[in-house]
């Protein structure tokens, strides 16, 4: 087959710019072969290059005493958690393959995630995932909740990691572009730390796993465009997972790293060959030659262009340590996996692809990544126009409600309140048997076998927020991730973030990006939580517009002592009920304006930094003093709904409250507004000064509220409800939206 | 006394019942890789939860012609005592050492969640420890869990006392709101006539020290070490 000759026209087809084309021949100092077009192209393409984001994404603060690899270096971050262990981390998207094709987008982005963090020598210990779709009312929607979640459970059940938690929103927002970021956690002894690098000319590249097919060419591309019409037509981009095939290579990954047999180490993702190959070469000395006559491949007749950009799935690339090639292949037998010599490191700076004994590429590898020659842009950027309009609203001018009874219900049933349940039922949560606090109760906790500790962990982001305020949202979003972290007994150590956005070449998006990155740092350098690394996922676009700007952070916590770990419910009947923070009526971007109201509006509620990091110190002292039952974060839905869930969270032994508010101003704004920086705790009623000295010592306000006991929640003269009859409509009620 | 867990290709909870045994019940065990062929140092083989070979296809349809079944097969027949968890369960059913089948759950999804265990018979091999009538409470995890088998086998079942553990609700009555799966019966657990051959579908592996919510998986292991002490 004849090979289409590259001009300008093919170039922007392949989503190259015009300076992008020049580049590209500046850079080869000739003309491209088509296959070296396909190699441009994906690497430049916005999901390998970051080209429009990693101008910013530098800004993140990414220093810490904990930090044993920084945000970039290497496939994820890594953290020091003593005992010479390490915690390797990251959050990634696969959101347009999701809206596609729900369950094998949902179940090749848990692939992918996992073997960034196995390829660093890291077990997976967790999962997570941050999932947002549209209104859980219409089909379409339920069809793509359903096949993601299927596919995150199918993939990481049988791959044998325990999904331990995570978040789940649905906002008309997402309709038509579900955000589907998956995390994966991963633990490895320091010196045990594999990295992606190709080094020592004349050692041999090694590709293991599944063959190489023809699916997912051109994934990384369809990642970097809008959904739209045609979208559909790409479902054949969409990778298959194997999570056996996943399962064996994690098996033969961690067993040539501790047989110390590689030079280097990468898993294939996007862009498949030519990412791993090119990565790998200009971290080392740049030189490497790839033979793709020896790839094993799943059909003939594949063109080197192909090959090169097949996104199949479950492949590694290895560069192995001379005279340990029979060894690699010796572990790779023993999982019964497939694995081929395909290449060589040279002393050459260039990329060299061979295909029929003829160089079919030929280009320095230091020009194709990020860091190196990759394209990096400074976008426009612009406040968008909605903002003003929004943030003016004048939420007085809504009603009170009547029923103050009727709202909590309505808000407890509200998807994005209501119990996930149905979802994490579906995921093996207890895999390892490290599993402390199980899903539902705050943020996840796994034990860490053969010592004291445990890490705590946690995904959040409120994308309303973040579109009312995109600062104040970013801010918001890393402080609610620690303080639930907080709340589980852990100290806050580091953040993965997924940057979900809209398309960076209008200007509003873009600012909304930058403003968000400028909260997350802020938040950040005040929590002492730096940036591990993460993954950007702009063009997150329905026809109607951008989803909302939806920075997701993921949290990690260490705690150090495993007596100290905490969940969210009440323990006992007769402990005082006391509220850290104060209670301000901040009602704008809340769930009670969104379901009782239908409104987006106002000015999200605002934080100070400074007084979060007391508040969240001020807790986690008094967790670790070891007189606290129970400790729970208030946020969505606001005071009430936190008590409910303390009520009733633990489902053996349900507990009532009985709370007395003063209300300054309008009581709805209280009862449901989500000013932050509020934890909810109980303590036994003899133990409160010991709490009100601590609280002092941090200069954070406290409040005793009320008590725990009875079989009701009552809160002053407004709400009073059977906490049993509550529990049902929240346990029940996206089980039955989904059973309808 | 030693245990052998058997390691097939996609199991995933070897490490679980490995660690149970070795660091909580501080007995003898080893790993046994599928390609095995000689059991005969082993006093209790254990056939661990996961998805030997992805159960692409039916559960344990594949593992059950792993070279290591013949020798599981062999040393049943001998009246070695071996313990199927999970998809251990599933294999031994596959392979012919346990009567009746493992189907897709009755609402056709993956079910993880703990579950309250009814102990029917006190005196086996496996929950000598236990007291009859006791609650247990013990995690399930699997998408084809619901315990079938034809009127005969399982009336037989029942006659003979085979029938361990049964699904109940916390006061430990047998209701249909307490079976995770559509399982006959609601039978969690069963073994074989001769009784040294058990297959449940809970974990005991995730359940055997109260840090995991219940230790009262504990109490099987505990069974076994019993019996052979």
């Amino acid at each position: 087959m004849k090979e289409p000759v590259v001009d300008l026209k093919l170039a922007k087809e392949h989503g190259l710019s015009d300076d992008e084309y020049q580049y590209m021949l500046d850079i080869l100092g000739r003309s491209a072969s088509f296959t070296e077009l396909g190699i441009f192209s994906v690497m430049w393409s916005e999901h390998c290059s970051y080209k429009n984001s990693i101008s910013m994404l530098k800004t993140f603060p990414k220093e810490g005493e904990r930090l044993l690899v920084k945000a970039g270096e290497e496939n994820a971050g890594l953290i020091d958690i003593g005992d010479g262990l390490a915690v390797a981390f990251k959050i990634e998207s696969h959101n347009h393959p999701s809206a596609v094709e729900p369950y094998q987008g949902a179940a090749t982005g848990i692939g992918g995630i996992l073997r960034d963090i196995f390829s660093m020598g890291a077990r997976p210990i967790a999962a997570m995932n941050s999932l947002r779709f549209g209104k859980l009312s219409e089909p379409r929607v339920r069809y793509l909740f359903d096949g993601v979640v299927r596919g995150i459970g199918d993939y990481g059940n049988c791959f044998g990691v325990p999904t331990v938690g995570g978040e789940v929103y649905f906002d008309e927002s997402y309709h038509g572009n579900p955000l589907v970021n998956a995390m994966a956690v991963g633990i490895v002894k320091h010196d045990a730390v594999a990295k992606a690098i190709a080094s020592d000319p004349g050692a041999k590249v090694v590709i293991f796993g599944s063959a190489t097919g023809r699916d997912g060419i051109h994934g990384a591309t369809f990642a970097s465009e809008e959904i739209d019409e045609d979208s559909e037509a790409k479902r054949p981009q969409v990778q298959v997972g194997d999570p056996f095939a996943e399962k064996l290579i994690l098996e033969a990954t961690l067993e040539m790293i501790k047989k110390d047999l590689l030079i280097g180490i990468q898993d294939m993702g996007a862009a498949g060959i030519t990412c791993s190959t090119s990565e790998m070469a200009a971290k080392g000395t740049g030189g490497m030659e790839i033979d793709l006559d020896k790839v094993p491949l799943r059909e003939d007749g594949m063109s080197a262009y192909e090959i090169l950009l097949s996104e199949s799935q479950e492949r590694m690339l290895a560069v192995v340590k001379k005279g340990c090639e029979e060894s690699v292949k010796a572990i790779c037998d023993k999982w019964d996996l497939e694995s081929e010599i395909i290449g060589t490191v040279t002393s050459g700076t260039n990329l060299v692809i061979k295909r029929n004994g003829k160089t079919v590429a030929d280009i320095p590898s230091d020009s194709l990544v990020l860091g190196g020659g990759a394209p990096v842009y400074h976008r426009e950027s612009r406040e968008p126009e909605y903002i003003k309009a929004l943030q003016a609203f004048d939420v007085d001018s809504l009603p009170e409600p009547n029923d103050y009874n009727s709202v909590v219900r309505t808000l407890l049933a509200s998807p994005n309140i209501a119990s996930k349940e149905w979802v994490y039922k579906q995921y093996d949560h207890m895999v390892r048997s490290n599993t402390v606090i199980l899903p539902g109760l705050g943020a996840a906790v796994v034990r860490i076998k053969g010592t004291r500790r445990a890490l705590a962990m946690s995904t959040d982001c409120n994308g309303r927020y973040v579109y009312l305020d995109a600062n104040t949202g970013g801010k918001i979003a890393v402080a609610e991730s620690a303080r639930n972290v907080v709340c589980s007994g852990a100290k806050p150590v580091a953040i993965t973030n997924c940057l979900n956005f809209g398309n960076p070449y209008k200007p509003e998006i873009y600012w909304q990006f930058k403003e968000a990155i400028a909260g997350i740092s802020a938040a950040c350098l005040a929590l002492e939580t730096p940036v591990t690394g993460g993954n950007v996922s702009f063009y997150n676009e329905n026809p109607d517009g951008a989803v909302f700007p939806t920075p997701v952070i993921g949290m990690l916590g260490v705690i150090d002592d495993i007596e100290h770990v905490t969940s969210s419910c009440f323990k006992k009947a007769g402990d005082a009920i006391v509220l850290l923070g104060e209670n301000r009526g901040e009602i704008g971007g809340s769930e009670y304006l969104a379901v009782q109201f239908g409104k987006v509006t106002g000015r999200c509620p605002q934080i100070d930094l400074d007084f979060e990091g007391r508040l969240q110190d001020c807790c986690l002292e008094a967790i670790r003093s070891g007189f606290v039952h129970s400790a729970h974060d208030v946020s969505d839905g606001g005071l009430v709904v936190a008590l409910a869930e303390c009520c009733f969270l633990n489902r053996e032994k349900m507990l009532g409250a009985s709370v007395n508010l003063k209300f300054t101003g309008r009581a709805d704004h209280v009862l449901f507004g989500e000013d932050q920086s509020r934890i909810l705790l109980s303590v036994p009623e003899d133990e409160v000064s010991k709490l009100t000295m601590l609280a002092q010592k941090h200069k954070v306000p406290m409040h005793v509220i009320g008590k725990v006991g009875g079989d009701e929640l009552v809160v002053s003269d407004k709400i009073k409800l059977n906490v049993v009859a509550l529990a049902a409509v929240y346990f029940g009620s996206i089980r039955k939206i989904m059973a309808a | 006394m030693k245990f052998g867990v058997i390691v097939f290709p996609g199991a995933n909870c070897d490490h679980d019942c490995y660690h149970a045994l070795k660091h909580v019940h501080k007995q003898d065990v080893e790993f046994i890789w599928h390609k095995e062929s000689s059991l005969k140092q082993f006093d209790v083989i254990v056939l661990p939860g996961g998805f030997s070979y992805g159960d692409y296809l039916r559960t344990g349809a594949i593992a059950r012609f792993s070279p290591v079944m013949n020798a599981v097969c062999d040393f049943a027949n001998h009246s070695g005592i071996v313990l199927g968890i999970c998809n251990g369960f599933q294999i031994l059913c596959e392979s012919g050492l346990l009567p009746g089948a493992l189907m897709r759950n009755n609402n056709l999804r993956f079910v993880c969640e703990f579950v309250n265990l009814r102990v029917e018979n006190a005196e086996s091999n496996f929950s000598n420890q236990c007291d009859r009538g006791e609650v247990l409470n013990i995690p399930v995890a699997h998408a084809e869990g619901l315990y079938y088998a034809d009127a005969s086998t399982l009336s037989e079942l029942e006659a003979d006392g085979q029938v361990l553990f049964r699904y109940c609700d916390a006061s430990g009555d047998i209701t249909a709101a307490a079976n995770p799966n559509g399982s006959l019966k609601n039978i969690a657990g069963i073994m074989n006539k001769q009784g040294n051959v058990m297959g449940m579908m809970p974990h005991p592996d995730r359940s055997y020290e109260s840090v995991l919510r219940s230790a009262d998986g504990a109490k099987i292991f505990d069974s076994v070490i019993n019996l052979l002490q």
